[in-house]
């Protein structure tokens, strides 16, 4: 089970744009809705209204800062939302003694099968994104499923089967589609935006891309000023100017 | 190898109920997934104007508020002392005999005696109504808090504003400039906007000292000093205005840059515009050298000289004097680039960069349009630079002034409701301003009779004031007097100090409904809570004699209530989002919306609008009771939504009037109104035709559809003012005109503040405080996860966040010796908190902030006493007073913009040292605990919400 | 890494275990064993006893233990279930080991079955190294020196045992005791090696490659994604203070192969019941500084997850304290 399905055809993930993500957590709460009442129900919480509230989440959004040489203007405050990559060769799939933790052939999905799950945590251990989420109450490991309840429900409408994550972005930040298919829209995003993955270094071929903030634009090629005399201008002789401005009404 | 067989296609809901979420101001269109009777999942609704399918994360949390363990259960009668939190349950009839006796016993004797302020609740088209009733005019809703500065100064202006009531055109613009907009009013249309302009390559700049949220992904961080904004836009004005870079034809055709003021010093009517017998105003038409009526289409006005009247007074176009005002050396961007904190060659890029975009960057849609003098543009042309405002503007004493700066800019940009600029959403623009006056003159607070008109309104000259003959305040607030002449949303931060201190006069009882201003919707907290439990000390009573609050939640202003009448969650109501209050409009075509309940209360709690309704009922309101006394809605809140009509064929709802619904904006009552929102997801919407989408304020398609809806009077074009004449009555006022004038102690404080063109001035408290004592400037906002979220006990909410830090620039805090998480103290004139430090680089070197409201009181919301919030939240509010410093000669005025009576609480300066180390703990001050005890349900150790939902799983007792 | 007492129990106390058997093993093949019936009883109970609490202990942190078994299944690809294969297979192999040595000693089954005893107990214990060392996400065990360490931990801890048994059936065995005073030195030196590659060795993931965001400057972190600590935190963001650790390293020089080393050297010279004495305390003192060597093990290494969480380490401030 926790043997790696040959490379398949499809590569089902997320590709997520933090030029635009305003880290509002709807992905996290959304998701966080959706799934505390689906395939892997509940997301307990703990402590829920005490002195230290904690709980399953499958997507949590980071912030950070970015600083250069440029100064207090150069640098910029990045949100970062963070789930599980679905990676083509994950660690926390084959590091699991039980065979609980899979990777689907058909789409990429990496799951937990809660029932061979015996909690041993050593699949959080191997996965560098923190994308394993364990629930202290059920004894089980959970994590991101990419809403494999949503993305082929036939109950729902078919714009809807997008993981929860995606439908809900209020920016448009979060794109779901085959990475595998070049001529899908989230690879043809990842192409022309040079989107990348979270610690290549580490190889473990995240399935999920990032998007980089754009660069500014430049308007006018790059307009800095009005006119050069402006500082010793008389208004007087602006007014000179004007007074014949007429214009109909 | 084989895999677990997964169901992939599970049921997910027995019924879909649509409703409009009320996680915060945005009022979302929401699909409710239900099962087996509970809440399964809460989605966007696809189709909805407002969000288009997007839910925010408030929303997607509604589920742990309909569940949440801080819901009032039943009506609570006071037993210990106020603020003791001890309280019995009482039936609901003992709630409303005791609620009628008392409020029935004030109507008959002195109207005015009951103060009725509501909270962020959305339902001032019935609150503002039952006021008007119950003949009080002591009514408002916490717009002074918020949102007043930009309503009034854009309806002033434009004659529609920020806030909610406009967007930028996201489909078109090309540059965004955004001041001081965090989470904000239409929390998710901005953000789906942002998206757009950003993926379509626009320019997005943020103006702000806090590089966070919408900033955060701003192309360009403006990270200005607060409060100083007015002087970064009239730099930018000089720099257009120097080069040129004016659209002189459209300021021609839509405002009234050309139109001629009077210049005679010291007459009665210097600096109103000169106007022929008929009242129109005129202008210097170049082309027949001639005197002409501003309003004519066949002139061809000049917008500088100095034109004689036949009185043989002098006159000047209003464009003109603005011109002069702004092209001085004090505004050139070296002149103000230190003290907004921003270099001067930024400000100059800026500016070319908006002039670059406007001019030469036009964008043009091949959409014939007619204007209002009838004739066809082939095209739409617009100038692509638009603007967006909020709270970092309006929070300020100095923001009424500055928001009309930034619709001044627009203006010389010619990009107001323009492809490509900001625009209006209907039922705007409207004259300027709207023609609704505030009623509650001497002489119409009567007892038993209703108020002849609305609270609320627009003044246009001094006359309008609510002042007795000395000038002194008529309201409780003492909006609408000379302390705050166009307030046109009350002062709610003013009512507890007032009502203690029995100024402008005592009053009988405070009815407060989603206010939480013992806690995180008061300036001075801390006093406040001393004001509400405050004793006469010869009789024992306490100075604000009663109390009546509603809540849905045990918040922490509950505990200072006599009587709490339990509201319900949002899931569990009708409500109504009326064009007649604050509609869900966008700039294509007017909307509104319903809720409906989609869960039944499991508790013995009423929807607060059904409680006012019987009340009012009870009470013989006019509007509420037929002629032989039965009450008019018996079927509460639905039935008033459907059947109240405001004026003939004009009700709470716009959409399917008229006997069969075939109506819409006016007709007559219809039967099955509500169950047509609901089969249509419980709004309506009303899309403008091509044509009438852009130059609204000017298409004569848009303004003859506009009339016939009722948005404004008659299909006249709305003539934008870069000049007010309104303003410049009150200074006249002041220097000693009209009938009614200043008190003598007042008239300079009106002839400063009131400027007919806008004017930058240090925020008032600032100008009262030593720099040097309070080096820092100190605001808050609210994280998006909780922006004008009504609570945030919430369990998933608070997992986010549940404390928070004192933001300090990185560098700044160096220079001071303070490190990440060091515990400080932070002071202002009015007192002192205690927290912990969080460094960033991305805020102003000047400038501290944090998370707004995070702090909760002990044992409030049902939280454990030693729940984060309590112990690691603190609230800025302690260090925020509601009055102006003591000790100055101002000090008996409110914190407030003396134009509009905004709060000002922006204004604040703190300064900032490192605690001891033995003090390194717990946030301070702390309050007595005030736990719910029996009252509540008990909160559990574990949450396994959605447990139930799962095939085979049971959920935990 | 959060130093579960459950997981630094079972670590030593099977390591020492398997180490145990593995010396037994040797010393019978070696022919260093007392002809006692006793002795084997006593070294069956204890090495089998410190395994199998060692290996109860492992699974304390279960969530769920009635499915234990479970772990049996993935021998293909995941350590884990390997150590249980192997674990579940040197079981019976040391009870035939033992009863070989009870009932027939010094035939070939019993030497046969100490060689496969042996082996199995490397195996199980290389299974054990290489569930730390197989994850490239703690820099700190992918490291070539985790693998001989928990070997040269175990034999050392398992032939400190050893000496300590032989003393009870007869006088100090030079033998044993000089492979004893090697192992500890062998073992000493791995862990010297692993700090030194641990301490010089630089992070694999920064705060700029974690986030991709590195093009555009240095990234610091801002705000948490939740103000309470998440169970990623608790789990895998412990973090002890540099101060601290360096203490607790000289404590396991000490205590872990210092004291031992010498108390066993004495032995050598000495006679009478001191030798006895001072095996006892080098087997009380390995024991206790492998707890500390282990809880080290643990509490010193950091998931490459906390980057995101804490940015980069140079950044960290506040490092002073112990953070639980």
């Amino acid at each position: 089970m926790t043997s790696l399905p040959q490379a398949g055809g499809v590569r089902l993930g997320l590709v997520i744009d933090l030029d635009i993500c305003v880290g509002c957590h709807a992905c996290a709460v959304n998701c966080k809705e959706w799934n505390a009442g689906g395939h892997a129900a509940p997301l307990t919480d703990s402590d829920p209204y005490g002195a230290d509230p904690a709980g399953v989440w499958f997507n949590r959004i980071h912030g950070y800062e970015v600083t250069n040489e440029m100064g207090d203007y150069g640098g910029r405050t990045v949100h970062f939302p963070k789930s599980c990559m679905h990676c083509a060769s994950p660690d926390c799939v084959t590091v699991c003694p039980t065979g609980a933790s899979f990777k689907r052939a058909e789409d990429g999905i990496v799951l937990v099968d809660e029932a061979k799950c015996i909690g041993c945590k050593l699949c959080s251990w191997a996965c560098p994104y923190g994308a394993r989420e364990f629930d202290a109450h059920e004894g089980v490991m959970k994590k991101c499923t990419l809403c494999i309840d949503r993305i082929y429900n036939e109950n729902l409408e078919e714009a809807d089967r997008v993981p929860a994550c995606v439908t809900t972005c209020p920016v448009g930040a979060r794109h779901f589609g085959d990475l595998a298919d070049p001529k899908s829209e989230v690879a043809q995003l990842v192409a022309d935006r040079d989107g990348y993955d979270l610690m290549p270094e580490l190889g473990y071929q995240p399935t999920n891309k990032y998007l980089p903030p754009r660069p500014q634009p430049q308007i006018g090629g790059g307009v800095d000023r009005l006119s050069n005399d402006q500082d010793t201008v008389d208004p007087d002789s602006k007014f000179l100017q004007w007074v014949d401005k007429l214009f109909s009404r | 190898m084989i895999e677990p067989d997964i169901d992939t296609s599970p049921h997910i809901a027995d019924e879909i109920k649509y409703t409009t979420c009320y996680m915060c101001a945005c009022r979302c269109g929401i699909k409710v997934h239900l099962r087996d009777g509970d809440v399964r999942y809460i989605e966007g609704n696809r189709d909805h104007p407002v969000n288009q399918g997007v839910l925010c994360g408030k929303g997607s949390a509604g589920i742990m508020k309909q569940y949440s363990p801080a819901k009032l259960k039943a009506p609570l009668l006071r037993t210990g002392p106020r603020g003791s939190g001890q309280f019995k349950e009482i039936s609901w009839d003992e709630a409303m005999d005791i609620a009628t006796e008392r409020l029935a016993n004030i109507r008959a004797t002195d109207p005015k005696k009951l103060a009725f302020f509501t909270g962020r609740d959305q339902s001032q088209a019935l609150t503002g109504w039952w006021a008007s009733q119950f003949g009080t005019p002591n009514y408002a809703a916490h717009g002074g808090f918020c949102s007043v500065n930009m309503a009034a100064a854009g309806l002033y202006s434009i004659g529609g504003s920020f806030w909610e009531f406009g967007e930028p055109d996201w489909d078109h613009t090309k540059y965004l400039m955004m001041f001081g907009v965090a989470e904000d009013h239409d929390s998710n249309p901005i953000k789906i906007g942002l998206g757009k302009i950003k993926s379509r390559g626009a320019k997005f700049v943020s103006v702000n000292p806090v590089r966070t949220g919408y900033s955060a992904i701003a192309d360009e961080w403006l990270g200005i000093r607060p409060g100083t904004d007015g002087l970064f836009l009239f730099s930018l004005i000089r720099e257009l205005l120097i080069s040129d870079n004016v659209d002189f034809p459209w300021l021609v055709k839509y405002t009234n840059a050309p139109w001629l003021v009077i210049q005679d010093e010291g007459a009665a009517d210097h600096g109103l515009f000169a106007r022929d017998d008929d009242g129109n105003p005129l202008c210097w038409d170049g082309e027949g050298k001639r005197l002409a009526n501003a309003l004519d289409t066949d002139v061809k006005p000049a917008v500088v000289g100095v034109y004689t009247l036949p009185d043989g007074r002098d006159a000047v176009p209003a464009f003109e004097l603005m011109a002069r005002r702004y092209m001085v050396p004090a505004y050139a961007p070296e002149a103000v680039a230190d003290r907004i904190g921003l270099p001067a060659d930024t400000i100059r890029r800026i500016a070319a960069e908006m002039a670059h975009t406007a001019f030469q960057e036009e964008v043009v849609l091949d959409v014939p349009w007619v204007d209002f003098a009838g004739r066809l543009h082939e095209q739409m042309v617009g100038r692509p630079v638009s603007f967006h405002a909020m709270r970092g503007i309006s929070a300020h004493s100095n923001g009424f002034h500055t928001c009309r700066a930034i619709h001044l800019l627009q203006m010389l940009l010619g990009a107001i409701d323009c492809p490509g600029g900001f625009r209006y959403k209907p039922p705007f623009p409207r004259p300027v301003p709207p023609p609704q006056k505030p009623a509650g003159k001497t002489g119409q607070v009567q007892a038993g009779t209703p108020l002849q008109g609305p609270p609320l309104g627009f003044p246009t000259g001094p006359e309008d004031l609510l002042i007795d003959d000395d000038g002194k305040p008529l309201r409780l607030d003492k909006a609408y007097s000379w302390e705050a002449p166009l307030s046109a949303h009350g002062l709610m931060h003013m009512i507890i100090t007032n009502a203690w201190k029995g100024d402008p006069y005592p009053i009988d009882t405070l009815l407060l409904f989603m206010a939480n201003m013992g806690w995180n919707s008061s300036m001075n907290t801390a006093g406040m809570i001393d004001m509400l439990t405050d004793t006469d000390p010869d009789t024992g009573d306490y100075k604000i004699p009663y109390i009546i609050y509603s809540d849905a939640f045990w918040s922490e202003t509950v505990a200072y209530a006599d009587l709490v009448l339990p509201d319900t969650t949002y899931l569990e109501r009708h409500d109504c989002i009326s064009l007649l209050d604050r509609p869900i409009c966008d700039a294509d075509g007017p909307a509104d919306a319903i809720r409906q309940p989609v869960v039944s209360p499991d508790r013995d709690v009423r929807p607060f609008q059904d409680v006012l309704i019987d009340l009012g009922a009870r009470l013989g309101l006019p509007g509420l009771v037929d002629e032989d006394g039965s009450p008019r809605y018996p079927g509460g809140f639905p039935d008033y939504m459907v059947h109240h009509e405001r004026a003939p064929g004009v009700g709470m709802l716009a959409g399917w009037r008229g006997e069969n619904g075939a109506r819409h904006g006016s007709g007559a009552p219809n039967e099955n109104q509500l169950a047509m929102y609901k089969a249509n997801g419980c709004f309506w919407k009303d899309e403008l035709a091509k044509g009438q989408r852009y130059f609204k304020f000017a298409n004569k398609d848009y303004l003859e559809y506009a009339a016939r809806m009722g948005f404004i009077g008659k299909a006249q074009p709305v003539v934008m003012q870069i000049y007010s004449e309104i303003l410049q009555t009150f200074r006249l006022a002041a220097d000693g005109h009209g009938p009614v004038q200043p008190p003598d102690a007042e008239r300079d404080r009106i002839a400063c503040y009131f400027d007919p063109l806008p004017v930058w001035y240090e925020p008032v408290e600032q100008s009262l405080i030593d720099d040097g004592d309070y080096p820092f400037f100190a605001v808050t906002q609210r994280p998006m996860i909780m922006y004008h979220a009504w609570d945030s006990q919430n369990a998933w909410q608070r997992q986010i966040i549940s404390r928070n830090r004192l933001y300090m620039n990185r560098g700044r805090a160096r220079t001071m010796g303070i490190g990440e998480d060091d515990w400080v103290w932070v002071s202002s004139h009015k007192g002192r908190v205690r927290c912990q430090v969080q460094l960033m680089d991305g805020v102003n070197p000047d400038t501290v902030w944090t998370w707004n409201a995070i702090g909760k009181r002990q044992g409030a919301w049902n939280l454990d006493v030693d729940a984060p919030e309590a112990k690691q939240g603190f609230l800025l509010n302690h260090l925020i007073s509601e009055l102006l410093p003591e000790g100055t000669d101002k000090s008996r005025y409110s914190n407030s913009d003396p134009v509009t009576g905004q709060a000002a609480w922006y204004d604040l300066r703190v300064k900032i040292e490192k605690a001891r180390p033995d003090e390194a703990r717990e946030i301070a001050p702390q309050f007595e605990p005030v736990t719910p005890g029996d009252l509540l349900d008990k909160t559990p150790a574990t949450l396994r919400y959605g447990a139930s939902f799962r095939a085979g799983k049971k959920a935990a007792p | 890494m959060h130093p579960a007492y459950s997981v630094i129990y079972f670590t030593v106390a099977s390591g020492a275990g398997y180490g145990l058997l593995f010396a037994l093993a040797v010393a019978a093949v070696a022919g260093l064993t007392p002809d006692s019936r006793l002795f084997w009883l006593i070294a069956a109970l204890l090495s089998l006893g410190m395994i199998t609490t060692g290996l109860l202990s492992s699974t304390l942190h279960l969530g769920h233990k009635e499915r234990a078994w479970r772990a049996l299944s993935q021998w293909r690809t995941s350590w884990l279930s390997r150590e249980g294969v192997l674990a579940v297979a040197a079981y019976p192999v040391a009870l035939v080991f033992f009863a070989a040595e009870l009932l027939v000693p010094g035939t070939a089954l019993s030497g046969a079955f100490a060689v496969l005893a042996a082996v199995l107990a490397g195996a199980t214990v290389s299974a054990t190294a290489m569930i730390y060392a197989s994850l490239k996400t703690i820099p700190h065990w992918h490291n070539t020196w985790v693998l001989p360490g928990y070997l040269a931990n175990g034999v050392a801890t398992g032939f400190v045992w050893l000496v300590l048994l032989l003393m009870l059936f007869g006088p100090a065995n030079t033998a044993a005791a000089t492979v004893t005073l090697a192992a500890l030195a062998v073992a000493a030196w791995i862990k010297r090696a692993y700090w030194s590659a641990v301490d010089s060795s630089e992070t694999p993931v920064t705060a700029e490659t974690a986030t991709g965001l590195g093009q555009f400057g240095s990234v610091r972190t801002l705000d948490p994604p939740h103000t309470q600590k998440n169970y990623l935190q608790h789990e895998m963001g412990y973090r002890v203070a540099r101060k601290h650790a360096v203490k607790l390293r000289r404590v396991v020089w000490l205590l872990a192969y210092g004291l031992p080393f010498v108390a066993l050297a004495c032995t050598l010279a000495l006679a009478g019941v001191l030798p006895g004495v001072l095996a006892l305390i080098a087997t009380v003192s390995a024991m206790t500084g492998m707890l500390v060597e282990r809880w080290l093990f643990f509490a010193e290494a950091r998931h490459v997850v906390m980057v995101y969480y804490e940015g980069n380490p140079a950044m960290q401030t506040g490092s002073e304290s112990v953070r639980d």
